[in-house]
């Protein structure tokens, strides 16, 4: 099975939550392509060039793909779907990546330099588990 | 909401049995069910005022979400203030049992703030875990709890009732579920402890203390341990919220409830894909929301309880 996926021009405005400290990003992207293989009915899984947007969706309480592979130096862009507020944070001690609660169609991006494996979770629902796959 | 209450589930009518065999009365009245719990002949309640005592507990607020399943949570939020004022019995206080705001935003805080103030009596507060994303509660805590508790939990009495506040979505487990920690429950060993056994208990916290549905994240892992420090009392009710819809459950003394939401409702355990808002008609949705209104009357061992709609 063989299938293609067009990726959209993405745009992201993302809030901390909390009071005191708040602050704003705004990253813009160049619209591209990415192109998403899946070999025999395997789930969808990513080996885009390191330059192209990455887009990892939350619907229905999961990170789909759950496995996201990606070259070094990747912007990985998280997007919510669903009607539920979700977390990006990464299952570290000390977390390398934590998004603000993310509200429905609300994204966080985190760009991953070095290669290694880079669990994360939704903190608000933490059976919501994904891997960020850097190689 | 579990089921229509006009065509109560196999599972909601075999919880109703259970309950009826505890001596509950329950009775469904205008589309939603209400527990009675019946006079066991106990001990009258030495502290408790001669003409009873009410309060009420609201829940999931979650102001801030505009979805499909309620374009605004603050207008119904308003409508649910509206009916406290038009209660036959005036409550003491109100207890609200959490997610107060959708994405603990400090303008939700302040937008609930202002409304909830809007009823009247004192509200004691415990968090959601949508009340303590990113910053582990601090700015829930800031404004609605004053704890000498660095966890937040808390307790009071009031109306010869014991009222405890516990914490339990804080620190999430892989499981979802809720959690209340060591020394949460070393705090409540020692609470308790110093009251007898003839004291009316209130528990009351965000996510259910019993399994309600775990794979889903609907319990509290180590409530158990919790619950073995109240089976030594008479009369101990269990408030929760979390799940947006009425499930009760009777063991031993002990009586547990979920709340309605005045937001949105969510489906049945392990109904649909998972357990997000449920879309219903618009003419639909004030039924599915409400308050809950608990009295306590002398002679009576635990509270009556009536779950009332917004559609009431």
């Amino acid at each position: 099975m063989k299938r293609a996926i067009p990726v959209a021009l993405l745009v992201l405005a993302a809030f901390a939550g909390g009071s005191a400290r708040r602050h704003e990003i705004s990253v813009a992207m160049a619209a591209s392509h990415a192109v998403y293989f899946a070999d025999h009915g395997a789930a969808p899984r990513a080996t885009p060039a390191a330059d192209e947007p990455n887009e990892v969706v939350i619907d229905n309480f999961a990170f789909g793909p759950a496995e996201f592979d990606v070259a070094p130096g990747t912007q990985v862009v998280w997007i919510n779907r669903d009607d539920e507020p979700h977390t990006v944070v990464s299952a570290d001690a000390k977390p390398l990546f934590q998004s603000p609660p993310l509200d429905t169609n609300e994204k966080f991006a985190f760009v991953f330099k070095q290669p290694g494996r880079y669990p994360y979770f939704c903190s608000i629902h933490p059976r919501m588990r994904g891997v960020i796959v850097v190689r | 909401m579990d089921g229509d209450a006009r065509h109560p589930s196999r599972r909601k009518l075999l919880k109703c049995m259970t309950a009826a065999g505890a001596g509950t009365l329950w009775l469904v009245s205008g589309g939603v069910p209400r527990a009675f719990r019946l006079g066991l002949g106990g001990e009258a309640l030495a502290a408790m005022p001669a003409g009873g005592f009410s309060f009420l507990q609201i829940s999931d607020t979650h102001i801030g979400f505009h979805g499909e399943a309620n374009p605004d949570s603050g207008v119904t939020l308003q409508q649910a203030v509206a009916m406290i004022g038009q209660l036959p019995q005036p409550p003491a206080m109100i207890l609200h049992t959490g997610d107060v705001s959708h994405t603990s935003k400090e303008e939700q805080f302040a937008a609930a703030q202002d409304i909830l103030n809007g009823a009247g009596p004192d509200i004691h507060y415990v968090p959601g875990e949508h009340d303590t994303i990113g910053d582990n509660g601090a700015a829930f805590f800031a404004r609605f709890v004053k704890s000498p508790n660095t966890g937040g939990w808390y307790s009071f009495d009031q109306g010869g009732v014991h009222f405890v506040a516990l914490v339990n979505v804080l620190n999430l487990k892989a499981d979802g579920q809720g959690e209340l920690g060591h020394a949460q429950l070393e705090w409540l060993e020692k609470d308790l402890r110093a009251k007898s056994a003839s004291t009316p208990i209130v528990v009351y916290a965000h996510m259910p203390l019993w399994p309600v549905y775990p794979a889903w994240g609907w319990g509290t892992g180590d409530a158990p341990k919790a619950i073995a420090y109240l089976k030594r009392f008479g009369s101990v009710t269990v408030l929760n919220g979390h799940i947006h819809q009425v499930v009760q459950k009777v063991e031993g003394n002990i009586t547990f409830h979920t709340a309605l939401s005045t937001a949105y409702p969510q489906p049945a355990p392990g109904q649909g894909g998972g357990p997000g808002p449920l879309k219903l008609p618009p003419e639909q949705l004030p039924a599915a929301l409400g308050i809950r209104s608990l009295d306590y009357q002398p002679g009576q061992r635990g509270p009556a309880i009536a779950d009332r709609s917004l559609a009431t």
